[in-house]
């Protein structure tokens, strides 16, 4: 919104994107902290507009439910009934209030199999009309918008592409089209399902990469280089650095990999204590870690091993790929070094100090050959931030590592830097890159203290193509780790079923009154019945069917088939996927798949009194039953409907009783 | 030496005499490997090192000739094979197997090594027969077996004493049985037809016996078998019942008999672990009153709990641990930051809490004027005072011995599960508040009852909150020493979890009586003992910053693995493929993907093939399907897993992609030949083409052969090294 640069590990920015527009419409200027959860709304926030989409969304899903069982050959009565069923589930009314994502997601996940739905209908009458192509496309964004607005959308459009699949693999078997005709038909799905939405997708990374130049909060995450293309922030530091970075000049250096925490190599006066509380010893030279905060014991210098002065002569000599550096430590002018004593945290690995000459026999060994990773050529130089170097040790031929443990209070909780002997391959924790550089000047120690004090400045200019920030911010959504820590309000996919399981999401700050993501109990509890009921049915039917025993006509037993592989299939790809994933759940997360599920249930219900109900009475018991049942339904809906809407303060009894399993975390205020 | 013909004079003749040996098969050829190295004799001190993960499944061999109860996390009849091979051969199980690079000096391993390499290299023969069954051609198969004989990674991996060429003798074997019983599928329920279908039983439950990695090969199996039972079920001149015959022999020879293989490597398993050894303490209290040594075995202890007692609490669900409590504070930030409080899997002094009344600071000390005894006095009892016992439905304090607090909860998040309440150590000396004190009852109990040690199981409910003490089972981060965490469950259901009994009891005042109850059956036993495999497997995580090897490394032979040696001057063994056989075999799976879908695309169109391009193409889709069916699932798994990864875990698909290979290329050569004029040409261009393969195989072999024979001097990147020149990728470290 005020275009600060985030990231956010759940989804692509497009639902973002699409919140943040209603919010311009509505004339929000972005200046409202969303920091605590039930804080009012003031004055300047068009709460109005930034909740219409997903209201919106939410409220339109229900008519797509009515049309994608029409549109699967159901009759109208099976179809409004998916849609009644729609309209009075809690859990999806909650949600699509307020300002959430899961809402924009199960409408386009509906969308998308609407359209394809559409699509194949007309396949059957007139292809390449302009209607076939309008659909198709329409599958294609629709699914790049699920995509794009969270993750899990990417298995609605793998079922999609699935389905999809299937048909064209009945089409190329058709022998009543021509071979090119048949191919038209292959390319113009490839095309529309596959080209259509990575375009989309890049898409929407390009607008977005466009609206939020500026730097914000997760910067740190980032590479040097994609930081330095935002605005503010780290460009404002580095920007007119100079690029080549040349003998005797300063440079700080940052670890490529950094986890746990983006650091960069550091060191300070103390000194490694003589002996560790396990009884090894060290080598009692100068400390050298990894620091998360800048700080002036951050800067380095690049020293020849053959000369003394330590500022860039005129014109600057650059360093180049292998050759042989030292690093001075630019505050207590100390070389990097390291030597075969164990380090503190990893004894397998080699300590790194800045060596202090005690007079022992310990010799300095403070050579490190330049390994520039991804240089183009052999003499390729050493560039500010975009140079990824490896630093190898000419002695013992380690490498210089984060190993990503901190030290303990003698360190001041810093990260360890080991030297890795050995190194198998590459990995990101032995690669550093330099942020800030300027040339150095000063010969003189105390010059060079205020030298290193003074910001860097100079002038030039340089920016990321599209593509490799992309490439850049997609990895680091893809890898970014959830801090895996368990949520009040967490289940686990086991609860969800169930619903074991209850979200508060807002109590009022006097009253009880309070909102609550709670589905309508009713509606679970038949949506996985009716599952286990398809399931059953289904492979009893293939086994006749394979027997020769054919029970239901060829063309409802193909709609049967198409209802249950789109609808079950669409439940199992949005919630199995979550036994999987180590990240933390809520309950929220199985919507998407209740969604399916929903659309369901009408499908076995009719096949129920359409094929299983032989006589006319039973077929009317049977009516009699689902009056019956969705009553209780709607009876289920309006109990809960305080917590759903929020809008009634009840009393704690009241609430006791609506406390219906233990799991369920309503809250009672303690007057 | 032990073998007749040595892999190098085999290699070497292969070069000089191409085709030839080849041709007698290599069923009858022995591929024992030179585990003396007789090219080197130079060398001979090195022999006797132990290389890598022999040292892990050694000393677990070592152990079952002892007969010292261990845990591992794979299943155990690897180990135990090896156990019995070094067992027959005169190894005493003495030799400690501490770090690799340890001399064997005069221990007996030969034995151990032999029967890996034995296995190892029946997988040639195996390879040869499953190809040949699978396409009918003997250039197919001898190309197989070729790719296999001169992989040096195979040979790496089978030298030594590992679980890898068991279980890949096991994969194999199911395999060919399961091919050669399809083919005979023609004359169901003939005794060759019960013989290759019993046979895959028992190989698939070596397979899983081994490792659990033999569930690939189960579900290539299980898929063969539906998709065989969907073609007899959709055949109408068979009877209903005819079908169910063929279901029932096979439910009976594909899972029963398999499950009844893999309980009793187990029976075996525990029938001679009977003694206590270093996995005790991952197992139930029940479990450990089997081993001899454990000081359950055989127990007495006094068996009702009584106040001033010294007791561990052990929680009922498995693989949670005994309640634990250490000198560390919670860390800033994570509730409270008072004294941890966590359960820990190994027996420990500081598993051990005092029992105490809830309104007395120590034991039995109700009179007044009576001074508390000081901490470090580990039974605070006056000996003059009887006795008094702890009932069902009692208020108490448990006080850690070691520390001196007092098991104590409060409202404040606990560390991990955030809807529940943290548990710590609180109280100086004994004395707390109010939030110490527990109420004990005893699962379906009435009030007033003893509490019996080991056998009752137990609840303690936290008097203020009343919420209930139990274990998450998850696992800390570091500043709890990756130990399990502790709750306090405001949800008073009734799971394992919360359930705990009480295990070592001392109180010098009452008597001991032998406890002869704790006999658990075998099921519980078994099940206890998976549990606690999988929990193991699940804690194999690697840590950030590591160098770990991913799934995707492994096809491309991307890097391999140090069996022993780093420095120029040691004696290297390095794992790696050779590079140009697993190559070939990469290239194989993208050509076969574009083969396979040609023809599939064609068929389905409905184009009318020749007599001879259809029957090869049955044999590509058929063979080669089940073929690469078998490298996907032993492939793929790996991406999800998220344990420790090493190279050897591709080997297994490794195997089934080298076979794909073999068919592709015979394949490729004969529709080649095929589509030539002159049947001359055809039959030239079709030998030529196989020697070519053979010979350039056989011949990268003789380049790389010193990586899994072993090398000395300097690292390849000197130009002085014997592999200098051979560093094809820069990850190679050898």
């Amino acid at each position: 919104m005020k275009r600060i640069f985030f990231l956010d590990g759940s989804g692509p920015p497009f639902g973002h994107m699409l919140l943040a527009l209603g919010g311009y419409l509505g004339g929000f200027d972005g200046n409202f902290l969303w920091n605590r959860i039930g804080a009012e709304y003031s004055s300047n926030v068009p709460v109005w507009s930034l909740r219409l989409l997903p209201a919106l969304t939410g409220a339109l899903s229900v008519p797509m439910a009515y049309q994608i069982l029409s549109e699967l050959g159901f009759s109208h009565c099976a179809a409004m009934g998916a849609a009644l069923l729609m309209l009075i589930e809690n859990a999806l009314i909650t949600q699509s209030r307020l300002m959430l994502l899961e809402s924009v997601l199960i409408f386009f996940n509906l969308l998308a199999v609407l359209s394809y739905l559409k699509f194949s209908n007309s396949q059957k009458q007139r292809p390449f009309s302009p209607s076939w192509w309008f659909w198709l496309t329409l599958t294609g964004v629709a699914c790049s918008c699920a995509v794009g607005v969270k993750y899990v959308g990417v298995f609605t459009y793998l079922l999609v592409l699935a389905v999809a699949g299937v048909h064209a693999w009945h089409l190329i078997g058709d022998r009543s089209l021509s071979n090119v005709s048949v191919l038209c038909h292959l390319l113009a799905r490839a095309a529309a399902l596959l080209v259509v939405p990575a375009a989309m997708y890049l898409l929407f990374f390009y607008v977005h990469l466009s609206l939020v130049y500026r730097s914000g909060p997760h910067d740190q995450i980032m590479s040097s280089a994609f930081q330095a293309s935002l605005e503010g922030g780290l460009a404002r530091i580095t920007q007119g650095q100079p690029l080549e970075v040349a003998y005797g000049s300063q440079v700080t250096l940052k670890n490529v990999f950094g986890k746990p925490v983006p650091c960069w190599l550091h060191s300070h006066q103390s000194t490694y204590p003589m002996i560790y509380e396990n009884g090894r010893g060290s080598s009692h030279q100068q400390q050298v870690t990894c620091y998360p905060f800048k700080d002036v014991n951050n800067w380095w210098i690049v020293k020849d091993p053959g000369r003394h002065q330590l500022v860039v002569s005129n014109p600057p000599r650059p360093v180049r790929h292998g050759d042989v550096v030292q690093l001075v430590h630019g505050m207590t002018t100390r070389f990097l070094n390291t030597h075969d004593v164990a380090a503190p945290l990893n004894p397998h690995s080699q300590e790194v100090s800045c060596y202090v000459d005690y007079n022992i026999s310990m010799p300095s060994q403070n050579l490190w050959r330049l390994d520039i990773v991804n240089r183009d050529s052999d003499a390729g130089v050493w560039k500010t931030i975009l140079s990824e170097v490896r630093l190898v040790h000419v002695n013992t031929s380690a490498v210089l590592k984060l190993s990503g443990a901190h030290l303990p209070d003698w360190g001041f909780r810093q990260l360890e830097v080991v030297g890795e002997k050995l190194s198998r391959g590459y990995h990101e924790s032995t690669v550093w890159n330099v942020e800030e550089h300027r040339y150095g000047k000063s010969q003189e120690q105390k010059e060079r203290e205020v030298e290193l004090h003074s910001p860097t400045q100079m002038d030039v200019h340089r920016n990321l193509s599209f593509l490799a920030r992309f490439l850049e911010l997609q990895w680091r959504m893809l890898t970014a780790k959830s801090d895996g820590s368990e949520h009040k309000y967490s289940s686990s996919p086991l609860d969800w079923v169930t619903l074991d399981t209850s979200i508060a999401y807002w109590l009022h700050p006097r009253t009880s009154a309070q909102i609550h993501l709670l589905g309508n109990v009713v509606i679970w509890a038949s949506a996985s019945l009716a599952t286990v009921v398809y399931t059953l049915l289904f492979f009893w039917y293939l086994l006749r069917r394979r027997r020769k025993i054919c029970d239901l006509p060829e063309d409802s037993w193909l709609r049967w088939v198409l209802a249950g592989a789109l609808c079950a299939g669409g439940w199992a790809v949005n919630y199995v996927p979550f036994f999987l994933m180590e990240k933390t759940l809520f309950l929220y997360h199985y919507l998407p798949a209740l969604t399916f599920q929903i659309l369901l249930l009408p499908v076995v219900l009719q096949h129920i009194s359409d094929h299983l109900c032989r006589t006319q009475l039973l077929r009317s018991l049977f009516s009699a039953l689902l009056v019956a049942w969705y009553s209780c339904a709607c009876h289920v809906f309006n109990t809960l409907r305080p917590l759903t809407y929020g809008d009634k303060s009840l009393s704690p009894s009241e609430l006791k009783a609506l406390r219906w399993k233990d799991s369920w975390d309503i809250l009672i205020r303690k007057y | 030496m032990l073998c007749a013909t040595s892999r190098l004079l085999a290699a070497r003749t292969a070069t000089a005499l191409p085709a030839q040996p080849r041709g007698r098969g290599p069923g009858a050829r022995c591929r024992r490997r030179e585990l003396h190295f007789p090219g080197h004799p130079e060398l001979d001190l090195n022999d006797f090192l132990t290389g890598w993960d022999e040292t892990h499944f050694g000393k677990m061999g070592s152990y079952y000739i002892n007969r010292t109860f261990f845990f591992d996390v794979h299943p155990p009849l690897g180990k135990m094979l090896i156990g019995l091979a070094g067992y027959l051969s005169g190894y005493d199980g003495t030799f400690l197997f501490q770090k690799p690079g340890d001399k064997y000096e005069h221990h007996n391993y030969m034995g151990m090594r032999g029967f890996c390499a034995f296995l190892g290299s029946l997988l040639v023969p195996f390879a040869y027969l499953i190809v040949l069954e699978l396409s009918n051609s003997l250039p197919a198969a001898l190309l197989t077996a070729a790719l296999l004989t001169f992989d040096t990674g195979c040979l790496t991996l089978s030298q030594y004493i590992l679980l890898d060429p068991i279980l890949m003798f096991f994969i194999m074997a199911a395999m060919l049985s399961m091919v050669k019983y399809n083919s005979c599928a023609n004359r169901p329920f003939s005794a060759p037809w019960w013989f290759w279908l019993s046979l895959t039983g028992i190989n698939l439950a070596g397979a899983l016996g081994v490792k659990f990695v033999g569930l690939f090969i189960i579900l290539q199996v299980g898929w063969n078998t539906i998709s065989d039972l969907w073609h007899l079920f959709g055949d109408l001149s068979l009877s209903v019942v005819t079908v169910g015959k063929h279901l029932t022999a096979r439910i009976l020879c594909l899972i029963v008999l398999p499950l009844t293989l893999y309980t009793a490597t187990y029976a075996v398993h525990f029938m001679v672990l009977n003694k206590s050894g270093p996995g005790d303490g991952f197992f139930s209290s029940a479990f450990q009153a089997r081993l001899s040594g454990n000081n359950l075995h055989n127990a007495s202890i006094p068996e009702h709990l009584a106040y001033g007692s010294v007791i561990t609490v052990k929680n009922l669900r498995m693989a949670i641990g005994y309640l634990h409590s250490h000198r560390h504070l919670y860390p800033e930030g994570i509730g409270a930051r008072q004294q941890q409080v966590t359960t820990y899997l190994h027996k420990d002094y500081n598993n051990l809490w005092i029992i105490k009344k809830h309104n007395t600071n120590a034991g039995l000390c109700v009179l007044d004027g009576c001074k508390c005894p000081t901490p470090p006095n580990p039974y605070p009892l006056d000996p003059s005072l009887p006795v008094e016992f702890v009932r069902h439905g009692d208020i108490i304090r448990l006080e850690h011995k070691e520390t001196s607090r007092n098991l104590h909860s409060h409202y404040h998040e606990a560390p991990l599960t955030r809807k529940h309440y943290q548990v710590t150590g609180y109280g100086i000396n004994g004395t707390g508040d109010s939030n110490d004190f527990w109420r004990i009852e005893v699962v379906n109990r009435k009030f007033g009852n003893r509490i019996k040690v080991l056998r009752s199981r137990i609840r303690l409910i936290h008097l203020v909150t009343g919420c209930v003490l139990g274990s998450s089972g998850k696992v800390l981060p570091k500043w709890g020493w990756e130990q399990l965490e502790v709750t306090c469950t405001p949800y008073l259901k009734e799971t394992l979890n919360s359930i705990w009994n009480v295990e070592d009891h001392i109180n010098p005042k009452l008597p001991n009586i032998s406890l002869d109850v704790l006999q658990p059956s075998f099921p519980e036993v078994l099940l206890e003992s998976h549990m606690v495999m999988i929990r193991g497997n699940n804690g194999l995580k690697p840590k950030d910053n590591e160098f770990t090897s991913k799934p995707w490394h492994w096809p491309v032979n991307y890097q391999g693995l140090r069996f022993s040696g780093i420095n120029d001057t040691d004696f290297r063994v390095y794992l790696l493929g050779n590079p140009v056989v697993w190559w070939l075999n990469l290239l194989s799976i993208a050509l076969y993907l574009l083969l396979g879908s040609i023809i599939a695309v064609a068929v389905q169109r409905g184009a009318h093939l020749p007599a001879e391009v259809e029957g090869l193409s049955q044999v590509l889709l058929r063979g080669g399907g089940q073929l690469l069916l078998g490298w996907i699932l032993h492939y793929f798994p790996f991406f999800l897993m998220g344990r420790i990864l090493y190279f050897h875990h591709y080997f297994p698909a490794m195997l089934f992609s080298s076979m794909l290979t073999g068919i592709l290329w015979d394949t490729l050569l004969r529709l080649w030949a095929w589509s030539l004029a002159s049947s001359s040409l055809a039959r030239g261009l079709y030998v030529v083409g196989n020697l070519s393969l053979l010979l350039g195989t056989a011949y990268s072999f003789y380049l790389f052969h010193p990586l899994a024979y072993g090398m000395v001097g300097p690292l390849a990147q000197d130009p002085r090294s014997p592999m200098a020149g051979l560093r094809w990728l820069e990850s190679w470290d050898f």
